[in-house]
C-alpha cells in the first residue's frame, strides 16, 4: 500500500461510506492486520461506531477479517486491502458494460449489487423489479420471473458469484442457518490458522444458481405522504417471505469484468489499427476461447483457421482465402497480438494475451511522454525502448536530433526518473573516465510509477472536487431549495406567475456562477472516469507481467 | 542528477576527495572534473544550473493536456457515477458522525425530510447477516460494560463534588469494590484494562488529597475570607 493509495482509499471511502468509515478504512490499510480493541484503541471512535464500520467494510468485501495470529483463541483480525476499495473508481464502468450486454434488466441488478455490496438473489429480484416497475408507464409492471431470469444469465456469464460462505471455527456457540440449499463448509473445526483466505471461487457451488420460489410482479411506490412512507416501510420489512435462499449471499465477480475489457481493450486495439473485419476476427478468436482460457494465461488455446472459418458471424461473408490473408497479416504486424503456433488444420493461431497487454501499455507510455514533453521527446524515448541501452552520442545521432536539443532533452527525462542510466565499467575500480554510461528505458517499473501517477491524479482531482463543492455550498443549498420548491407548486398547480417569481430568486450572476461550478464538477467526474482507464490497463500490465 | 552521478562515480576513486571540493567551486566558478567530460556529451560551458531550492510546487507545463473525451459513453458513465455518490450517500450504511445539533437550525433541515437526516436506526437487513458471519466471542458483554462503566464514573464523580475529603475515600473503596466484583465475571481483557484504569485513579486521587485533612479543616474556619497560603 502505498501513500498515494491509502490516501485515494481515504477519499472514496469518505465519499461512498462517510467520514467515520474512512478513519476506520485509513487506519486499517496503514497498519494491516489488527483486532478490535486496537482499532478502538488507536483511533480514539467509541465501540459502538467501530463496529459498524467494520460491518459496511466487510459487507462491501473491503475487509477481511479472520481468528488471530496466536491461534484459535485470540481475538479475530481484520486486514484491509487497497484494490477492492480502489474498484469504486470503476463502479460506473461495470453498470455501463452490463447494460450493453443484458439491457437494463442486467444494468439495474449489478448497479442494485454495487450499491449493497452483497445481497440475496430474492432481495434483488424484488429491488430491481420494483425500480423497472416506477419507470414504466401506468399500469405496468415488471414480472420477477423476468428479472430471475436475466440474474441466472449474469450467473451463468459468471458476472456474479457467491460469496464465500464463512467456516465456522470452534468458538463459536451460534451456528450458521441449516439450510438445505446452502451446502455450508462442514465445520472446520479450530482451523489451523491460515494465512491465505479462500477465494469465492475454491468452493464448488460458486455459480449454482439456487431453487428460489419468486412468484409476483413489482410493486410501483404511490407518492405518498411521509407518515404512510414509514407505515410502509414497516410493513415491508413486516411480510418477510422465506424464498428458499436464505443465507446465499451473491456478490459482483469483478475479475470477469477485467476479462471482458481487457478484450474490448485488445479489438478495439486491433481495429484502430487494421481495419474492422480483422477486429471481427479477433473477436470471434477470443469467443471461442472464452471458456478454454484461464484468467492468468498468456495467451489463448491454439484456434485452427478452419474453426475460425466457421464461427465467424454470418454477417460477414469473407471467403476462405480471404481469411487466410487476414490472419498472415494479424500475424505479421508489429503488435504481435496474434500469433501462429502451428500448421495443421489450416493453420493453429493464438491471440498473445500477455504481449498485446505490453504492447498497450507501453503504447500508453509513450503518449505520456509525448503529451508531457513533446514529439521529440518521445522519438528518443521510444527509441530507447527499441534499442535497450544506447549512448549520449548514439541517441542523438539516431534520433536524428541536434546534440545540444537531445542532451536537454535526455536530462529532463532522466531527472523525471523516466530514463535511467546504466554503468558498464572497463576496469574494475569504476574509473569515471574508463566507465560506459548508457541510458536505458525499462518497462514494468516505468508502468509502476505512471501507475502511482494515476492514483495521484485522481485523488487530485476529488479534492479539488470536494474544494469547488464546498466553496459554493450555500448557492447549492439555495438552488436545491428552488427547484423543491417549484417542483411542489408545479405538482399542486400553480400559476406561470408565481412560478417565474420562484425562479427569480435567483439571481442572474448566481445562475452563470451555478452554471460555471456544474460544469467544473462535471468536467472533474468524467476526468475521474477516463484516468480510470489507463489506471486499469496499466494495472493489468503489471499483473500479468507478476503472474506470467 | 547530473552531480549525482559524478558523486557517486568520485567515492570510488582516489581522487574523489579533490573532485567533490572542486565541484563545490566555492569562490571559483570554474567546474574541475576528474574525467573527461566529454563522455556525457556536456561541454564546459553547458553545465545545467545548480538547484537553489526544492521544485515548485506546481511548475509550469510546456504542453497543455489534450481534452477529456466527450461522447455518449462518457456522458452516460458521468450520470452513473454521480447518481451511484448520490444514492450511496443515502443509504444507511453511509455513517454520519455523531454531531450536536446547531443552535440555529438550518434552512436546509427543515425542508429534508426527517428520515433522511435521523439514521441512527441500523438497518436490519444489514446487521444480523453480518453478525451471522462473525465468529466473535462474548461481544454481547462489551458494550454492557462500557455502559455500566460509564454510570459509574458519572455517579462517582457526583460524589467528589459533594462529599467532604474525608468521606472520599470511603466512597472510593466502596466503587472500587463494586467494579471488582462486576470484572470478576468478565473476560481477562477487559479486567485488566479497567483495573488498571480504576486503581491509577484511586492512587493519583489518594496522593493528591494526602494532606487533605489539615487542608480542609483550615479552610472551614478561615471561611470568613481571610486568605491562607
Amino acid at each position: 500500500m502505498t501513500a498515494q493509495e491509502v490516501r485515494l482509499c481515504g477519499l472514496l471511502l469518505q465519499e461512498h461510506f462517510g467520514e467515520l468509515v474512512a478513519k476506520v478504512g485509513t487506519h486499517l490499510l496503514r497498519s494491516g492486520a489488527q483486532n478490535l480493541r486496537t482499532i478502538i484503541h488507536e483511533t480514539g471512535i467509541s465501540m459502538d461506531l467501530v463496529k459498524k464500520s467494520l460491518c459496511v467494510l466487510v459487507q462491501h468485501g473491503a475487509c477481511v477479517f479472520s481468528s488471530g495470529r496466536k491461534g484459535p483463541g485470540s481475538p479475530t483480525e481484520y486486514r484491509s486491502s487497497c484494490h477492492q476499495i480502489l474498484r469504486i473508481l470503476r463502479y460506473p464502468r461495470y453498470i455501463y458494460t452490463a447494460k450493453t450486454l443484458y439491457g437494463d434488466t442486467g444494468e439495474l441488478i449489478i448497479e442494485e449489487l454495487l450499491q449493497r455490496g452483497d445481497m440475496t438473489m430474492s432481495c434483488t429480484v424484488k429491488t430491481v423489479a420494483d425500480r423497472l416497475t416506477q419507470n414504466m408507464e401506468e399500469g405496468l409492471s415488471m414480472d420477477y420471473s423476468e428479472v430471475s431470469t436475466a440474474f441466472s444469465k449474469l450467473v451463468e456469464t459468471h458476472f456474479l458469484q457467491r460469496c464465500p460462505p464463512m467456516a465456522v471455527t470452534a468458538t463459536t456457540k451460534k451456528a450458521t442457518p441449516a439450510d438445505p440449499a446452502t451446502p455450508a463448509t462442514p465445520g472446520t473445526p479450530a482451523a489451523p490458522v491460515s494465512t491465505a483466505l479462500p477465494t469465492p471461487e475454491s468452493f464448488p457451488d460458486c455459480y449454482k444458481v439456487p431453487q428460489v420460489t419468486l412468484i409476483g410482479r413489482g410493486k410501483r411506490q404511490l407518492p405518498s405522504e411521509e407518515g404512510e412512507d414509514q407505515r410502509n416501510a414497516k410493513k415491508a420489512k413486516m411480510s418477510s417471505e422465506i424464498h428458499g435462499d436464505e443465507g446465499i449471499y451473491w456478490q459482483v465477480n469483478f475479475e470477469r469484468f477485467h476479462l471482458h475489457f481487457r478484450d474490448q481493450a485488445i479489438i478495439s486495439a486491433v481495429a484502430n489499427k487494421l481495419d474492422q473485419t480483422s477486429s471481427e476476427i479477433v473477436r470471434t478468436m477470443l469467443r471461442m476461447s472464452e471458456v478454454t482460457t484461464s484468467p492468468t494465461a498468456t495467451c489463448t488455446k491454439p484456434l485452427s483457421a478452419n474453426e475460425i472459418f466457421r464461427s465467424l458471424p454470418s454477417s460477414y461473408n469473407i471467403s476462405r482465402p480471404i481469411l487466410d490473408q487476414y490472419l498472415t497479416l494479424l500475424v505479421d504486424d508489429p503488435m504481435e497480438f496474434v500469433g501462429k503456433a502451428g500448421e495443421s488444420g489450416g493453420g493453429m493461431y493464438v491471440v498473445n494475451l500477455h504481449r498485446a497487454l505490453t504492447n498497450l501499455a507501453r503504447a500508453t507510455l509513450e503518449s505520456v511522454v509525448q503529451e508531457r514533453f513533446g514529439s521529440r521527446s518521445a522519438r528518443i524515448f521510444r527509441l530507447l525502448l527499441r534499442k535497450r541501452h544506447l549512448e549520449q552520442k548514439q541517441v542523438e545521432d539516431f534520433a536524428m536530433i541536434p546534440a545540444k536539443e537531445a542532451k536537454d532533452m535526455l536530462y529532463t527525462l532522466l531527472s523525471h526518473n523516466l530514463v535511467q542510466l546504466q554503468e558498464i565499467p572497463k576496469t574494475p575500480d569504476y574509473a569515471p573516465s574508463r566507465t560506459f554510461y548508457l541510458y536505458t528505458v525499462n518497462q514494468l517499473p516505468t508502468a509502476r510509477m505512471l501507475l502511482q501517477n494515476c492514483y495521484k491524479t485522481v485523488a487530485n482531482l476529488i479534492e479539488r472536487r470536494l474544494f469547488e463543492t464546498k466553496d459554493s455550498k450555500r448557492l447549492l443549498e439555495k438552488s436545491q431549495r428552488i427547484e423543491a420548491i417549484l417542483a411542489s407548486l408545479q405538482a399542486s398547480g400553480a400559476e406561470p406567475e408565481q412560478l417565474t417569481e420562484v425562479e427569480e430568486m435567483i439571481t442572474a450572476p448566481e445562475k452563470q456562477q451555478l452554471d460555471g461550478l456544474r460544469l467544473h464538477i462535471n468536467k472533474l467526474d468524467s476526468a475521474e472516469n477516463q484516468v480510470d482507464e489507463t489506471i486499469f490497463l496499466v494495472e493489468s500490465y503489471i499483473n500479468s507481467s507478476a503472474t506470467s | 542528477m547530473i552531480l549525482r552521478l559524478q558523486i557517486r562515480s568520485n567515492l570510488l576513486s582516489p581522487v574523489g576527495q579533490r573532485g567533490l571540493a572542486a565541484m563545490a567551486g566555492k569562490g571559483r566558478g570554474v567546474a574541475a572534473f576528474t574525467f573527461h567530460v566529454e563522455a556525457l556529451g556536456i561541454g564546459r560551458g553547458n553545465m545545467p544550473e545548480a538547484r537553489v531550492g526544492p521544485s515548485p510546487l506546481f511548475p509550469n507545463t510546456d504542453f497543455k493536456p489534450l481534452p477529456l473525451k466527450a461522447g455518449e459513453d462518457e456522458d452516460y458513465m458521468l450520470a452513473l457515477k454521480q447518481e451511484m455518490r448520490g444514492t450511496m450517500q443515502r443509504l444507511p450504511h453511509n455513517i454520519r458522525p455523531p454531531s450536536n445539533k446547531a443552535e440555529v437550525e438550518k434552512y436546509t433541515e427543515r425542508y429534508l425530510k426527517q428520515s433522511q437526516m435521523e439514521d441512527e436506526e441500523w438497518s436490519p437487513e444489514l446487521m444480523p447477516q453480518t453478525k451471522r458471519r462473525h465468529p466473535k466471542p462474548g461481544t454481547k458483554k462489551k458494550p454492557v460494560i462500557s455502559r455500566k462503566h460509564t454510570e459509574e464514573m458519572l455517579t462517582k464523580l457526583d460524589e467528589l463534588e459533594k462529599k467532604d475529603d474525608g468521606n472520599l475515600e470511603n466512597s472510593d473503596d466502596e466503587t472500587e469494590k463494586k467494579t471488582k466484583n462486576e470484572n470478576d465475571e468478565e473476560e481477562l481483557e477487559e479486567e485488566e484494562y479497567e483495573e488498571e484504569d480504576i486503581e491509577e485513579e484511586n492512587d493519583y486521587i489518594e496522593s493528591y488529597f494526602d494532606n487533605g485533612e489539615d487542608f480542609a479543616a483550615d479552610s472551614d474556619d478561615n471561611m470568613d475570607g481571610e486568605a491562607t497560603y
